[in-house]
């Protein structure tokens, strides 16, 4: 019964030919498909397919050594803890802002909508120096925090706080629909049938928009792994201490050593791919929550 | 008399006082995270005045960062618009095998770091790459110059257009597409008449955005640069040399040029909202038996 869901004019020609006949009426497959497929070879699949012949150049023992010198370990360390504590942050407050948007009214609410997709507009390095002169000892923030010894730039905290304003959007993109589509006769009856507020959000809305806050969640975990601009000027990049994995990269090329960089390469690369994957499962997930029409 | 629409309304909203707390702790984290950072970078690029922020404007290997990221962006964004409207059309308007496959492809650059995409084309361009002695016995440079630049920036822009069209094209269905074959029109015609008033907005949103991030990449470009002053540097290269030397002014002052490029990118995607919003609307109000919006003047 699967082709039932094309609906099409023709519909009235029998079942069988159904899927034929869509596919004749409108011209340009081929040539769409075909260009589709090439451009993204030519551009992405085929250079990507060179970080894998060049890892195969290196020993086993070469490889194993050039991604798991205590250098890169730290990195790691750093990476993934930052890029969670980040991810987990802007879970919290993306949430927030998001229901604030679509549920409350108040004065400049569409400024405030518009302004939420600064961190994609805006070039990473400018977001670098300018959050690094906010927090440095003599900045606007910083010269209030570092007497309360508080130090933010040039230390893994100044990370953090740099992959919280790159991963900020991704989080409130996401729930922001959910919420809109979510629909208030769930609510009206669970507070007809006695539901406090807070029972109606945890038991009610929470579940409904859980699928849209951990693909948020990922996308800005993901985004948080590879980013790079951003965090360089902030972080002080002090090996073992505040050096995060794609810099490990930029290093070993600046040395030449392109066998070295390569093997970090291909770690990011799967962890990639592994997000990828997970998003795209939480993102069916959620279609099914969402997308079933009665 | 207005009790229980009161209750009611009550019942599926906060309290007054919930709501202003929230309001203020959402609108307090955006402050400090987003309008603190953007007011930053015109402050400092101002604090020793308007003449030291244009004299920094006014540097040569200022201007030359600046054609360089416009030229970048002018070959970038079109390829990868012709492409998302390509990748859109098959994937949104056609079911076939793999098409999940396809669309994951398609998304893959968002979340390869930008690091690593511009490492790929080192490896492949560069001096010891697949066709680095090719490329040096043929005199040509890739990597370290313009060529490469264009290509490690269409590579983490890829998807922009494409992301945005799908949805939209598939939410869309094929039924005016059909109508206007059925009616005789060409492909081409079909595409201009019908498909494309239809995405305008999405396609706009995506170009916009595309084009944000085109003109501010800075990981991948800057692996495959060579951060050669006034030859390879695009803006956001160009503030990194400023800031490493300690020219702060100079520094915030080109990069307040791309934190306005950010605002009008804001805007524009904005307005494109807002306006297919409202279309969203009059179509939604037309009456069963007149579907067509009648075009004002």
């Amino acid at each position: 019964m699967s082709a039932a869901s094309i609906s099409s004019p023709l519909s009235a020609v029998g079942r069988p030919m159904q899927r034929r006949t869509t596919r004749r009426v409108l011209p340009g497959f081929n040539l769409t498909l075909g260009f589709t497929v090439l451009y993204l070879s030519l551009i992405v699949l085929i250079p990507l397919s060179a970080l894998v012949f060049k890892t195969f150049t290196l020993t086993l023992d070469q490889f194993w050594s050039a991604i798991s010198s205590p250098r890169v370990l730290a990195s790691y360390r750093l990476t993934f803890g930052a890029s969670l504590l980040a991810a987990m942050v802007n879970m919290v407050f993306g949430l927030l802002v998001a229901w604030v948007l679509v549920r409350y009214d108040f004065f400049g609410k569409k400024i405030v909508d518009a302004l939420v997709d600064l961190p994609f507009a805006l070039p990473t390095a400018v977001a670098g120096i300018s959050l690094t002169a906010l927090l440095a000892g003599n900045g606007w923030v910083g010269q209030y925090l570092e007497p309360m010894g508080i130090k933010l730039a040039f230390t893994p905290a100044g990370v953090v706080i740099a992959l919280i304003f790159i991963g900020l959007p991704f989080v409130v993109r996401t729930v922001q629909p959910v919420l809109e589509d979510a629909e208030k006769e769930l609510e009206e009856a669970a507070t007809c049938l006695g539901a406090t507020r807070w029972q109606t959000f945890t038991r009610v809305i929470f579940p409904s928009i859980a699928p849209a806050l951990l693909t948020g969640f990922a996308m800005a975990f993901a985004r948080a792994i590879g980013e790079y601009g951003s965090v360089i000027f902030i972080a002080g990049n002090m090996p073992m201490i505040s050096e995060i994995t794609p810099l490990i990269i930029v290093g070993k090329l600046e040395q030449y050593d392109y066998a070295g960089a390569t093997a970090v390469a291909v770690v990011m690369l799967v962890i990639s791919f592994v997000l990828l994957l997970v998003i795209n499962a939480l993102q069916a997930w959620q279609r099914r929550f969402t997308g079933a029409p009665a | 008399m207005s009790a229980p629409v009161k209750r009611l309304a009550s019942g599926v909203s906060e309290g007054a006082w919930v709501r202003r707390t929230l309001i203020t702790i959402a609108l307090v984290f955006m402050f400090l995270f987003l309008v603190l950072p953007l007011a930053a970078v015109f402050t400092e690029a101002l604090r020793k005045g308007a003449g030291a922020y244009l004299e920094a404007l006014r540097e040569p290997d200022a201007w030359s960062a600046i054609r360089l990221t416009l030229i970048t962006a002018v070959i970038a964004v079109p390829l990868n618009l012709v492409f998302g409207i390509a990748a859109a059309w098959c994937i949104a308007k056609y079911e076939f095998r793999g098409k999940a496959f396809l669309t994951t492809l398609v998304d893959l650059p968002f979340s390869v770091s930008p690091v690593v995409a511009g490492l790929i084309y080192v490896l492949i361009f560069g001096a010891q790459g697949w066709f680095g002695p090719w490329l040096q016995a043929h005199d040509i440079k890739i990597i370290f110059a313009v060529p490469g630049i264009v290509l490690a920036t269409i590579f983490v822009t890829f998807p922009f257009i494409a992301r945005e069209l799908i949805p939209l094209m598939q939410a869309q269905g094929n039924e005016e597409e059909q109508a206007a074959i059925v009616l005789g029109a060409t492909g081409w015609q079909t595409f201009w008449y019908v498909t494309l008033p239809n995405i305008k907005w999405g396609l706009i949103y995506g170009v916009i955005l595309c084009n944000a991030r085109a003109m501010g990449e800075f990981g991948a470009v800057s692996v495959v640069s060579g951060h050669i002053r006034g030859q390879t540097n695009t803006l956001p290269l160009h503030v990194e040399i400023l800031y490493n030397e300690y020219q702060s002014v100079a520094a915030f002052a080109v990069a307040s040029l791309l934190a306005i490029l950010a605002l009008v990118t804001l805007v524009i995607k904005s307005v494109a909202e807002w306006r297919h919003e409202r279309e969203m609307k009059t179509i939604a109000e037309l009456s069963p038996e007149r579907p067509v919006v009648l075009k004002e003047a």
